[in-house]
């Protein structure tokens, strides 16, 4: 059986994912800078895997392929970072609460390896979840 | 030769710095160099000139290819789709101008289309507690020549404002606050150890979700009252000495951002922070300001208060202006289903929505006006790019402090290239005659 763990999702912005949007979302390099989700040490521990490995990460709201760092900005163990951008909002909890505003930030998360799984590009990854036909 | 323009604002984020200077070619052509600005707003002004860049309306096939199209039969399509439209979602509009918006807004009215801009995924929660309690509020030029205590409660400039500290909240010498960065507190509350939160003086590393109560032990604590030992994860003492330093403090400013717009409670964290920020002005001085994001969001919203009287969430689809978050706000409509036609500037909803929200956008008429390939593109039918605003085209912007100030244009578009004013007022005109409107 795949181990996994559960982490609480928070996403927001990195100047990495600034300086991506801004020189091409249809580019590799915004994969690079937002398709990761940065965890903590021990979690890396926890999970047993290297980093820089591929993991999927689900929520009750779908799932999605990215690949696990280290957190630039921690330590902060228990939860789990993903830029803002098309693989975050793949499982964040759409839910508004008559606000207006989706709970962008505190979505439990289930993560296990998934070394042999590919990481989509930021705009294929939206058209394929919307079955958007690409000529 | 070259030419430096000076003083150029730069359009990326709520900051909106206006010390930069941009080098272009003698012809006005072509943009070389960026000076002053921060990486992100550098990558903006350099990816203008970038050679793969889309420069004609591009339609979806029925194979999924794109067709090119010129902009009268691009303004055909966006008119005759909203004309058609029961209840189209006009959405965006935080990174164009206030001209742009305001033309935006007479097409709304027209066809009757619910409005909406980018607050809706950031500080929307912000706007019903302004609505709710009132906003205390300052400009930045008094945070940079008075303010000696900083907070910064669930934000992070360092990645996302870069140079907010430098230019107004931490490092600047102002005039009351003559040795920058020594005379200045700073307190940071945030989850992670931020970049932000790794320069504070006091930093509480709060539970995710858990800033409510967070705010209301320091409401506690500036009345002496009794805490219990631990509150949020961050120990009473370390509540008292964060609250002892806000007190002391000449003027205290809260900056605010995602951390607690976006977390669950959502507009009633906002709600106790100006509390706090009231509480506090029992002591000393205080005022509170959301970091907004997109360089003029703050814009948008000013823009529809004056013309509809609300400053997001906007449905016309009964002839008059109603505002009710939750039933009018973007997200719910599209994820209820209500909307059939989708109209998207300035803005990449496909990116920055939740998958649940952006799936509708893909089965039905859309229309995505924006200089970059993005998500939203991607799954809309029309694909019209327009000028770079704050590159190529000037227009009025909203700081995220209500300041406005006017874009510059420093180089030429592309040839042929029309901006979103421009192309707006075609699909205004257009959309006019269909509906015989005089």
């Amino acid at each position: 059986m795949t181990k996994n763990i559960t982490l609480n999702l928070i996403s927001g912005r990195t100047i990495q994912q600034g300086v991506a949007i801004e020189s091409g979302k249809e580019k590799p390099s915004y994969r690079t800078a937002a398709g990761i989700i940065e965890m903590d040490d021990a979690d890396f521990k926890r999970l047993g895997v290297w980093k820089n490995t591929n993991v999927k990460v689900t929520s009750d709201h779908g799932s999605v392929v990215v690949k696990a760092v280290e957190s630039a900005q921690g330590p902060n163990p228990g939860i789990a970072f993903i830029p803002m951008g098309p693989w975050a909002n793949a499982i964040i909890d759409p839910n508004t609460y008559s606000t207006g505003m989706p709970t962008f930030k505190g979505t439990p998360v289930k993560i296990e390896v998934a070394i042999n799984e590919p990481i989509l590009l930021g705009i294929e990854l939206v058209q394929k979840q919307c079955g958007v036909k690409v000529g | 030769m070259t030419k430096t323009v000076t003083d150029v604002i730069c359009p990326f984020c709520g900051t909106l710095c206006d010390d930069i200077e941009v080098v272009v070619s003698d012809d006005g052509k072509q943009l070389l160099e960026v000076f002053n600005a921060c990486v992100i707003g550098s990558e903006k002004f350099l990816h203008s000139q970038a050679k793969d860049r889309v420069t004609k309306p591009r339609m979806r096939q029925e194979d999924g290819s794109w067709k090119d199209v010129s902009y009268d039969e691009a303004a055909d399509y966006t008119a005759a789709m909203l004309a058609k439209a029961k209840k189209p979602l006009m959405y965006g509009w935080s990174s164009t101008n206030c001209e742009a918006q305001s033309v935006g807004n007479e097409i709304a009215e027209i066809s009757r289309a619910c409005c909406d801009n980018t607050a809706a995924v950031c500080h929307g929660t912000t706007l019903i507690a302004v609505q709710d309690i009132g906003l205390p509020t300052c400009t930045l030029g008094e945070v940079k020549n008075r303010a000696d205590r900083i907070i910064f409660w669930g934000c992070n400039p360092a990645h996302a404002h870069p140079r907010h500290m430098s230019r107004y909240s931490i490092f600047p010498r102002g005039f009351f606050t003559g040795k920058g960065q020594m005379s200045r507190k700073m307190v940071v509350v945030d989850p992670r150890v931020t970049d932000t939160a790794k320069m504070a003086d006091v930093h509480m590393q709060v539970e995710q979700g858990k800033d409510y109560e967070l705010l209301n032990a320091l409401r506690v604590a500036f009345r002496g009252e009794w805490l219990p030992d631990v509150v949020a994860g961050i120990p009473k003492e370390k509540i008292r000495e964060a609250a002892d330093m806000m007190k002391s403090g000449r003027f205290v400013i809260i900056f605010f951002g995602m951390g607690v717009t976006q977390s669950l409670s959502k507009n009633h964290n906002i709600d106790i922070a100006i509390a706090v920020t009231k509480d506090l002005n029992e002591y000393t001085k205080c005022s509170i300001m959301p970091m907004r994001g997109h360089y003029n969001v703050t814009g948008s919203g000013e823009v529809f208060a004056w013309q509809f009287g609300f400053p997001y969430s906007i449905d016309l689809s009964r002839g008059f202006a109603r505002y009710n978050p939750g039933d009018t706000s973007s997200i719910d409509l599209l994820t209820r289903g209500e909307v059939d036609a989708m109209f998207t500037i300035g803005s990449d909803p496909g990116a920055h929505f939740p998958i649940s929200a952006v799936k509708p956008i893909a089965n039905m008429p859309s229309v995505c006006i924006d200089p970059h390939m993005t998500p939203t593109s991607g799954v809309s039918k029309l694909h019209v790019p327009v000028a770079f605003n704050g590159v190529e085209t000037g227009g009025n912007c909203y700081r995220m402090d209500n300041v406005p100030i006017d874009c510059r244009k420093v180089v030429e578009p592309p040839a042929g290239m029309l901006t979103d004013e421009q192309f707006l007022v075609m699909v205004r005109d257009r959309l006019k005659k269909l509906k015989g409107v005089a």
